[in-house]
């Protein structure tokens, strides 16, 4: 695996045996952080967060430090140049001679492309509008490696916001190029999948995709169920978010009828999508996912700044 | 009966459905370009009843890649010494780039000067464009 200088900013930047190398190199971190924790000394990681983030932008900050990196950046758009008006290609043109490998998240779909193609050193997209979240793909990815073992072979429901859960169209992208997997889309009519990307699923991939607005359609059946919010900020229209942001909420009476092995995921952070008991489940997983952010995440930051690893 | 003479070398744009050679002289900006262009509007054919034409003198370099966009069955003429040397079906193009913008509000090209969207055909028989930067995919007609 040789990503050094590499962008990240769609899942398909990654070959398969790439992301395979990824995984095993989180998994190794995952099991002796400690054995890693100068692997990055001297180098620095540079955080453009536009957009308000909890999870990526601190795990990526864990990531670094725990490398024996440093970190800088900014967290709020307001307190950057881009308030001043400052263009984006300015922005990273002065970042890259400021840290060595950047990560970014805008709101705005592309913008993460358009940084790596004024940076010389490597972008990572940490989140694009409604587009892509590679990093959390590797995360999701990460998680099921932990507890499956191998990625192959699964019914897997998404449910909720399809239409603008970035989260879902990089992992549904991803997911797609294992063997065997089949897929339930679990939305109301409003935020089913962008078009564009069922048909290049259905095209591309070839994979069996049903649509439902039913959760009860497919519980008893899937190996995991990738939950997702709402997301208030997506909608121009505050009524038509209104409408929908209680469409599904899993509660345990919903959970019941699902397998014993079933996991439970959600990019996190939760509204009201998953009632709190439903952490007491075993299958409820998604705060060791979030955990398993941290261990992919540095993974990926040693593999594209090509760092020497100690095993 | 009008009458324009043939070129003795540069491109005739042939088989423009009747009415469309306006636009298409528009969107070449032929109306900019150095080159002499003559627009021939409903000139009688056998095939179509009308159609329009263009001819435009001595220069070979014209970016004729939005013709397809217009009408796939317009056709190119390269001339060379008053005779055609290469013939052309427009068909739709592959790529395109500056024709149209992304209809994504959410794209960063609609607010960063700096990102021009590469639109590349998809092939879903829709003739679909998919944008370089956002992914999505748009159903675009000149």
């Amino acid at each position: 695996m040789d990503l050094k200088g590499r962008h990240l900013i769609d899942p398909r930047d990654l070959r398969l045996d790439e992301l395979n190398g990824l995984l095993d190199l989180g998994l190794a971190m995952y099991e002796k952080p400690a054995v890693f924790d100068q692997t990055c000394r001297g180098k620095i990681l540079g955080t453009l967060f536009y957009e308000p983030s909890t999870r990526t932008r601190l795990s990526f900050e864990s990531a670094m430090l725990r490398l024996g990196g440093r970190v800088l950046g900014f967290s709020d758009a307001a307190t950057s140049s881009a308030s001043k008006g400052e263009s984006l290609a300015d922005t990273i043109r002065v970042l890259d001679d400021y840290a060595d490998v950047l990560v970014m998240r805008h709101p705005r779909e592309g913008a993460p492309k358009l940084a790596a193609e004024y940076a010389t050193v490597p972008v990572i997209n940490g989140g694009d509008g409604g587009h892509q979240h590679p990093t959390q793909t590797l995360t999701d990815l990460l998680t099921l490696k932990k507890h499956l073992g191998e990625i192959q072979n699964l019914k897997v429901a998404f449910c909720g916001d399809l239409l603008f859960g970035r989260t879902v169209h990089s992992l549904i992208k991803t997911l797609s190029r294992f063997p065997g997997m089949e897929f339930f889309l679990v939305s109301p009519p409003e935020l089913r999948i962008p078009s564009h990307l069922k048909e290049e699923l259905l095209y591309e991939y070839d994979v069996k995709i049903t649509e439902t607005s039913q959760l009860e359609d497919c519980i008893e059946e899937i190996d995991l169920l990738y939950m997702t919010r709402i997301q208030k900020e997506r909608f121009f229209n505050e009524e038509e978010y209104i409408k929908l942001k209680d469409s599904f909420i899993l509660s345990r009476d919903k959970l019941a009828p699902a397998k014993e092995s079933l996991l439970v995921l959600h990019p996190l952070p939760r509204v009201n999508e998953i009632q709190y008991d439903v952490d007491e489940d075993p299958r409820a997983r998604y705060f060791d996912q979030a955990k398993m952010g941290v261990y992919i995440r540095m993974a990926l930051i040693c593999a594209v700044l090509g760092v020497e690893l100690p095993c | 009966m009008l009458e324009v003479t043939a070129i003795k070398k540069g491109i005739v744009i042939d088989h423009i459905p009747a009415g469309k050679g306006l636009r298409i002289f528009e969107k070449l900006r032929l109306d900019r370009h150095q080159a002499q262009a003559v627009l021939l509007m409903h000139v009688k054919s056998r095939k179509r009843g009308s159609k329009d034409i263009i001819k435009i003198q001595d220069d070979l370099t014209v970016d004729l890649r939005i013709l397809g966009l217009i009408d796939p069955g317009i056709t190119v003429n390269y001339i060379e010494n008053e005779e055609i040397i290469e013939k052309q079906l427009a068909g739709l193009p592959q790529k395109v780039k500056g024709l149209f913008e992304c209809k994504n509000p959410r794209c960063i090209t609609g607010v960063d000067d700096c990102a021009v969207p590469e639109f590349t055909l998809v092939p879903n028989g829709k003739i679909q464009y998919k944008c370089s930067y956002c992914g999505t995919l748009t159903e675009y007609k000149l």
